[in-house]
This record gives structure tokens, sequence and C-alpha cells, in this order.
């Protein structure tokens, strides 16, 4: 897994509420047997329309927006398991997702991969929504270390949450399979004791 | 201070703590599906770790499968793929595979419950969200990503924060022609799509203790539209008997030492709990959805609100609803009756018992999909499947088919399909497609009307 301390970039506004994992893959994307190449059906029925024409009407389509960084509606992730969606997005080139509530199991996948969720409270989400709109080149500073989030060179700030065991994974790189594997013994103690 | 039903099986599955992180739960039964565990088998390939406990694992095809001709190769061929690609990896992990075809294959929630792998007390997870199902025999049960997958073959088990908990009882007698369905549809408009989310609830009260088996996983299979992880009934007798006899079940004196465990696990009567909701059996109606998430549903009396903000705007556009109608009269194309929410014996035995002695409306495409091959098989047993071709009802085979539309079944772009699956999501049943979330009574009205109808009318 890739390691994350701090990312200072452009964001792109994804303006709309309960994004599920329907839409950032759907369904119909999942045959694959590995993880790569789903960044390029990231939001597919939202990116063209039924025809295979761009909608110039979505923001990922809008080329005033750019960047690393997504920041969406409340209650994003909803949905199905899958984690491809996770796959997608970070193979589309996302490193942090920035919204005011996230889905457990999608939040849980962002982390296994290395991509960010972010959770402000809805006021400041709202301020980074419209700074963004208003200014596409707005830069947003993230800083995993120090649990922040803010527009660069302001005072536009907001302290976030983040488990402290995935802070550690997600600074050094590290996954939960590792630890686990490191636990072994006291897991087949754990087994016999239920016997 | 007492201890919840969840607070019991999770405090006995816990193998370690990790000092101000998450916990280490050890997980009695896993389930896997071709669609979310290919690139877990990969990960372990690739770090050369072996699969720790395979006994320990159950596979069935479901997502991605064929509803006709199950006997012929696959002709899309990434499907094809997907699928051998599972019985390689079974085969070579010496993991127990019912492909398709094989007499206990079905949907992973449907056909585990009903072999008995299912048992009260037990941690079960899944590369499925809609393994919150098995919480309905007391079992903390839930959805969990690819990396989890992975890291639950490597060691059996899962780092996890411990939920909050959350209680939801409904007191009281049902209406006629309130279903299970509608329960759970009702409680998910009531409080919305994420008052579970960080939770873990149980279901409590009169109405889910008189509820069958069936009735109660399609409780607990919702339970994630609510954003809860997962949900859960308190074991007893109804439950015991369900899984008594069963192919995986205990048996004999383990069986009854099991059930004097299992009568211990129902939340303690000084228990208290994060968060709790009451609602009245008596006020609830049969519920049909009208926009594009699970929580925008409504009473078959109601009229669509006339809430404005852009995402409910955007959901009624999708739809082509009108704010303040009625969808009582709603002419309606397509019907599916399947998916782990409703494609239990019991679900087509209550649509039969409605269609019964009447025809399929001429406009309407209505697809009966049995979430197991033994649903199936009962299907035909029982004497349902001459109903339903006597109807016009296309009887298919096994599978998540029109659920989430990964093979054929789709439903074309435009058309409303009343549908008793889980989601109502976007495109879910196809690039376009409209769903109407419902009961399957409900279901099998409209496929007999061609439209919606307020079903409480017919039976009183
Ligand atoms: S029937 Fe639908 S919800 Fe259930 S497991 Fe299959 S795809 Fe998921």
């Amino acid at each position: 897994m890739e390691k994350f301390k701090t990312l200072t970039a452009t964001a792109i506004p994804l303006d709309i509420e309960n994004v599920d994992t329907d839409q950032i893959i759907p369904a119909r994307f999942l045959k694959a047997t590995n993880r790569e190449g789903f960044g390029e059906n990231a939001f597919r029925d939202w990116r063209f329309q039924k025809e295979g024409t761009v909608n110039n009407n979505f923001v990922l389509n809008q080329s005033q927006f750019d960047g690393p960084i997504l920041v969406a509606g409340d209650n994003f992730g909803c949905g199905s398991s899958r984690e491809h969606a996770a796959w997608a997005l970070t193979d589309y080139g996302f490193k942090v997702i920035v919204s005011s509530f996230f889905a457990d199991i999608f939040k849980g996948n962002a982390l296994n991969n290395g991509l960010l969720p972010v959770q402000v409270s809805p006021e400041f989400l709202k301020e980074l929504m419209t700074a963004i709109k208003v200014t596409p080149k707005t830069e947003i500073t993230v800083d995993l270390e120090a649990q922040t989030i803010g527009i660069k060179d302001s005072n536009h700030k907001e302290a976030f949450e983040i488990d402290a065991y995935k802070k550690t994974c997600m600074i050094n790189g590290y996954d939960d399979i590792d630890y686990l594997l490191s636990k072994k013994e006291s897991i087949e103690a754990f087994e016999l004791s239920l016997q | 201070m007492g201890k919840t039903l969840f607070d019991k099986v999770w405090d006995a599955h816990v193998v370690d703590k990790i000092k101000d992180g998450p916990q280490i739960l050890y997980i009695d039964k896993h389930l896997i599906h071709e669609v979310t565990s290919p690139q877990a088998f990969n990960e372990l390939e690739e770090r050369q770790i072996p699969v720790f406990r395979p006994n320990q694992i159950v596979a069935t095809a479901d997502h991605n499968t064929p509803t006709l001709n199950q006997h012929l190769p696959i002709k899309d061929e990434l499907s094809r793929k997907q699928l051998e690609q599972l019985s390689e990896n079974c085969k070579k992990n010496n993991i127990t595979l019912y492909e398709l075809g094989h007499k206990y294959n079905g949907i992973v929630h449907v056909m585990a419950p009903e072999l008995g792998i299912t048992q009260p007390g037990m941690t079960i997870v899944c590369g499925d969200s809609h393994t919150s199902t098995h919480g309905a025999f007391g079992t903390i049960a839930f959805g969990i990503g690819t990396s989890q997958v992975a890291q639950v073959f490597a060691s059996q088990c899962l780092l996890l924060t411990k939920p909050k908990s959350l209680r939801v009882t409904v007191n009281g007698t049902l209406r006629n022609g309130v279903l299970s369905k509608d329960v759970i549809l009702y409680i998910i408009s009531k409080i919305g799509t994420n008052a579970g989310t960080g939770y873990f609830c149980e279901y409590a009260g009169d109405v889910f203790e008189n509820m069958s088996m069936e009735g109660r996983m399609t409780v607990c299979n919702m339970s994630i539209e609510m954003g809860a992880r997962g949900g859960m009934i308190a074991p007893d007798k109804t439950t015991f008997e369900y899984v008594k006899g069963r192919e995986f079940a205990p048996k004999g004196e383990v069986f009854d030492k099991k059930v004097a465990y299992w009568k211990t696990l129902p939340t303690d009567a000084d228990a208290t709990f994060d968060k709790e909701y009451h609602f009245d059996a008596e006020d609830i109606e049969p519920m049909v959805t009208y926009g594009t998430n699970p929580g925008m549903g409504i009473k078959i009396s109601e009229f669509i609100p006339e809430t404005s903000d852009a995402s409910f705007e955007k959901a009624l556009e999708y739809m082509d609803f009108k704010k303040g109608e009625t969808l009582i009269g709603k002419p309606i194309n397509f019907v599916f009756i399947g998916s782990c929410t409703n494609s239990r014996i019991e679900d087509f035995r209550i649509a039969a018992d409605y269609i019964k002695g009447k025809q399929k409306a001429d406009n309407v495409t209505a697809w009966l999909v049995p979430g197991s091959k033994q649903v199936e098989a009962q299907i035909i047993e029982e004497g349902l499947k001459i109903i339903f071709d006597d109807a016009g009802f296309e009887l298919r085979q096994p599978g998540c088919s029109a659920c989430l539309a990964m093979n054929d079944d789709k439903i074309p772009q435009g058309e409303y399909c009343v549908s008793t699956s889980n989601r109502n999501f976007e495109g879910r049943q196809g690039q376009g497609a409209r769903t109407i979330l419902a009961s399957p009574l409900m279901a099998a009205a409209t496929a007999v009307e061609g439209k919606i109808i307020d079903i409480t009318k017919q039976l009183n």
C-alpha cells in the first residue's frame, strides 16, 4: 500500500448526496478478476450518456475541475460492499475523498487501499464546495499527521478524526494482513479454547 | 450491567485487543462468491500466504450466473472466466464450492441458511453487503470488502472496531397484506438510509418474534440499507426448529447442547443500547419506494412528499415521478420476484397464493427467480410452478439475476420494475431502469393488474 502523509492539490466538487457504489462503479463492470483498470469506468453512467457520448453536465467532464481530491455530498459510498468502488477511485487518480458522512464498508475499503476518507462538518463541506466551484484552482491541504484539512493559505481549516491504528497504517503503508499474520499464535490459541 | 445479544456473540469471538485500536475478531464461517473473491485469492498468491482455514469457507456462484439454460456453457466470456476462476481457486485451496448446477447452488444468503451452515451465535462474513441476512439467526453477520476477504483467508480473523448498538422495536399486530418486507421498508423510510451507520442493529418486539425465519431474513437483509453493518434477531424456538435437521446443522446431543447455549444469547433485560427506535405494527401498510434509495418509501395510501432539495429532485427526475402524486394506478411493464431479500419458498408461496386462478396482465414481463436450487425444487414439488405457468409468469433458474443486472436479466432503459429486491439505485437493474421496491405480494398483484394497486383494498 502507498504511504500517505500530506497532500496539497486542487479538487473536484461532486455536489451530490448519497453517492452509492453502484454509481461509482456499475455492476456490469465487475467481471474482471484483477484490481486494475476500473478507473476507466468510474462513474460511468454519469460521465457518459447511454449512447456513449460524453455528458458535459457532469463535473468530471468539466475541464476547469481537476485534481486528486474528490469533495462529495453527504453519505458517500453507501450501498454495495464492492471494493471495486475504492479501486475505481484510486485508479482514476483520487487520493482523498472528502464528505460530511461515509458509509461504513466503503470507508474501510478506502482505508485498505490507501485512499483517505476525510469526514468534515456539513458547514465546512459547503464552504469547500463553494470555494472550489467559484475558484476551480483552489488548493486544499490535507495533513494526515496533524489530522487537518483546509483551504491553502487561508484560515479555513478543520480537524478530522481517524482511527489511530488506521492512521499509522496509512502513514507507513502497512496493511491489516501483515498485522494479523503476526498474531497467528494468539489466533491458534483462541481456536483451541473454542473446543 | 446486562449485555446485548450482539455483545455476547461479539465478546465470545474477540481474540485480542489492540491498545487504542481495533479488536481482532474471530470468524466462524466465511462465505465467498465469484465477484469479490478473485482479487483476494490473487493477493494471497502474490504474497505467498496460504489459506488458513479452508474448511471454514463455503463458496457458491450466484452474482454473475445466467438464469436460463444453466446446463449450457456461459455465453459471456468475462462471466465465464470469472466462474472458471472461482472453481480453480476453490480447487487449489480445498474450498467447498457449490457451483452452477449443483443441487446446493444458490444466492449465498439463501443457500447457507437453508443448508444449516448459518447457526445462532456465530460470526459470519462474506464479500457482499447483504450478509446481514444471516443475523436473523442471532448471528453476527456482515459484508466485507475484498481486502478483508483476503484477511480472513490469511488469518480467519478481521481487525474491527466494535460498532455501537441500536435497537428497533416494533410491537403490535401487522395488518392484513403487510409482510416482513413492508416492515423493513417502513423502518428505513422513517429513520433514513444512514441512521444505522456505525451501528449494529437488533430488531425486537412482537412483530419479529411472530415472524417466520424467512421473514426475519428479509428484515435483517435490508439492515445495510439503513447504513447498519448488520441486524440481529434473538434466537428462539422458531430459530431452533428451522436449523434442526438441516444438512450441516449439529445433530443429536451436540444439537441439544448448542440449543442450551443459544438460549443464553438474547439481550439481558437490563442491557442498554446507544440508540433506540419504537414503532407500532398497526401504523405499517404495504410499502412502495418512489425514489433512488431504499429510504425513499411511502405507504401505499400516501403521496410522494413535497420535499425540495437537489438530491430529492434528482431522484424524482430519474424516476419521472412528481411531488404529491400517488403511485396507485401507475402502469408497470416489469415485475421481478427474486434476490436474497425475497426469493425463499415462503415468498413464492405468497405470490402463488395470490396469483392462483388469475392471469398476468399482457403488458407485463414477470420474472420469478428462486434464490437457490432447493427453492426451485420446492416450487416444482409444491405445485407452485403450475400456478405460475398457467398465469403466464416465467420461472427462471436461481441466482442474483435482475437484482443487480450483472447477467442478461436487465430492465430496459426508462421502464419501471416493481421488484422484491433491496436496492432502487439509479441503474441498479439496468442502465436507466427505474426500480420500485415492494413485497412479493405487491409485486404479484402488480403483475396481475399491470399497474400498482392498493392491495389492502382487495384483501379487505
Ligand atoms: S441477490 Fe442482489 S443483493 Fe442479494 S447477494 Fe445477489 S446481488 Fe447482492
